[in-house]
């Protein structure tokens, strides 16, 4: 490939490639330079630069309150993911094989139902009665888990094929390691870097969710993404602090889940 | 063989709570929805909602909205990303990873937090549109239009795209178009009778994904506009959680309404595709 670079048609693709780069770029780099401007408006370069947005963000008791929050619904709804599809997923591919199909249909679900749809059914069914839990994080920790799930399972599928369950399992056994011994000391070693990946990734993606936030909970429980659009009406300095704040943090979780995953191909 | 079938029962029964939280948060719900949008506050259990909503030109202003937003920011992000990821695929290695990287990691830039960064950008006052404006290429432009949601929609359907077709290209084999060169054929035909066709279940998969990724799409439009534009999961979520006039049954027959186009448009990929091999046999 190196011999095209520096003809007219590496050119063209070289070319091309910055341009999507810049294209990816330019909001994150207009939010960050608004984020540190001291004031910008009417003028096509800001006036001068500040960190006094970022001060005024990470002392602001509400803001962290919302982190904390968020982090809270999304940490749990993770714990209760693993807790129920590492198991599903042990039991489906060593005892019933069959299922595996029924699970791959099964999972497409929270990806043809958007959000919005199931929070129609969702308010209705848990907003009273023996299961009132509209309003709470109680309802965000299993909504997330419906969002996570098809990443998830998909993921440890993935792992669980390439380190050869069932002989793992044969080999445990025949050195006297129960079923359960088994799985827990030989098969979930083997699967903790696949599985840190996944959480990462899932993590990332849960900490913006904002449907399930703003229609079930909104405010009786901030998390970042609803407190981010309720100060819509605060300075864009401000909000622009918050949403590079948000976005430098994500960053880290995915360069942390990439290394891993150059780590694990190694 | 009894503790064999012991085995398995215990086995099935961690199936258990796994089976009842995807049924509490996702089956139930659907459901809900899928029978309630059958009963009309007045008419009783009927059709009475659908036909309702095929008759009011606010209802189907939404659907239209939806269609349209959904079909030109799935078109424009295909496009962006069929060309980078072509190009990703023929830059050096190091160049490729870090776009790749940060494509990733932009898939996550979406909702609210792109909202506000294009309202900054793009906005009334926004510097790209202040910068345009002086330089005299542009009269006006309105983010809260449904250019301006086309675009932001756009945005964030590259990442995505590229994402999905960047693997595709693996399909295409740098000496197939060698032996095409070999034998004659220019770059144009190259792509209509070797390129495009190997492509077209790739493309044809990631817009379908694109679209539905549009159509659902809820966060981002809701916090450009304050829910004031009108699309489908706009008026779906203002009827459940609105200040004004409640009607979840409605609600749940304009998202049975939003789910059948989702349907529509996978039944007709899956059409496509199945014509697609046929043809490129």
């Amino acid at each position: 490939m190196s011999r095209a670079e520096s003809s007219p048609v590496g050119l063209y693709h070289r070319a091309v490639v910055y341009l999507l780069f810049a294209i990816l770029l330019l909001p994150l780099a207009g939010t960050l330079i608004y984020s540190i401007a001291s004031s910008w408006s009417a003028t096509v370069l800001p006036a001068g630069f500040t960190f006094k947005w970022y001060v005024q963000l990470w002392s602001d008791p509400r803001f962290l309150s919302a982190f904390g929050q968020s982090l809270i619904v999304c940490v749990g709804a993770l714990v209760l993911s693993v807790v129920l599809i590492l198991p599903l997923l042990f039991v489906v591919h060593y005892h019933f094989p069959k299922l595996d199909a029924l699970m791959n249909i099964l999972i497409l679900l929270p990806f043809a139902v958007p959000p919005v749809v199931s929070s129609v059914g969702l308010l209705q069914l848990y907003g009273s009665g023996p299961l009132a839990m509209v309003g709470t994080p109680w309802i965000l920790i299993g909504c997330y888990f419906t969002v996570a799930l098809p990443f998830m399972y998909r993921a440890i599928t993935n792992n669980l094929q390439a380190i050869n369950l069932r002989d793992l399992m044969d080999a445990a056994q025949l050195l006297g390691a129960s079923t359960f011994q088994a799985a827990l000391l030989v098969v979930l070693p083997n699967l903790r870097k696949g599985l840190m990946v996944a959480l990462l990734l899932s993590f990332s993606f849960l900490f913006g969710e904002f449907v399930f936030a703003n229609i079930l909970v909104g405010t009786r429980y901030d998390t970042l993404q609803v407190y981010l659009n309720n100060m819509r009406n605060s300075s864009g300095h401000f909000t622009s602090a918050l949403v590079i704040s948000y976005f430098f943090f994500v960053l880290v979780l995915t360069w942390a889940a990439n290394i891993l995953n150059k780590d694990k191909s190694q | 063989m009894n503790a064999m079938t012991r085995g398995k029962w215990l086995a099935a029964l961690c199936l258990v709570p796994f089976a009842i939280f995807l049924i509490v948060f996702q089956i139930a719900p659907l459901l809900w929805v899928l029978v309630n949008s059958l009963e009309s506050e007045e008419f009783g259990w009927g059709l009475a909602n659908f036909s309702k909503i095929f008759s009011s030109k606010f209802y189907l202003q939404a659907i239209q909205h939806s269609l349209e937003i959904s079909f030109w920011s799935s078109v424009f992000g295909i496009i962006i990303a069929v060309l980078g990821s072509y190009s990703l695929r023929r830059v050096d290695s190091k160049l490729r990873n870090f776009v790749n990287a940060f494509a990733n990691m932009t898939s996550n830039f979406a909702g609210v937090p792109l909202a506000f960064a294009f309202i900054i950008l793009l906005g009334f006052n926004g510097s790209i549109t202040l910068m345009l404006k002086q330089a005299g290429i542009i009269e006006d432009f309105n983010l809260y239009s449904k250019t301006g949601l086309i675009i932001l929609y756009t945005y964030f359907q590259i990442p995505l795209g590229v994402l999905l077709l960047y693997p595709a290209f693996d399909a295409l084999r740098e000496d197939w178009r060698e032996s095409a060169a070999l034998l004659g054929a220019n770059g144009w035909q190259f792509w209509r009778h070797i390129g495009l066709p190997v492509l077209t279940p790739a493309l044809l998969g990631t817009f379908v994904i694109l679209l539905a990724n549009a159509l659902g799409a809820y966060a981002t439009v809701y916090a450009l506009t304050t829910g004031n534009f009108n699309v489908l999961p706009i008026r779906i979520a203002a009827m459940v959680s609105g200040d004004i006039s409640l009607d979840p049954n409605m609600a749940s027959a304009l998202a049975v309404v939003l789910v059948a186009l989702m349907t529509l448009v996978t039944v007709v990929h899956q059409l496509l595709l199945k014509r697609s091999y046929h043809v490129s046999r």
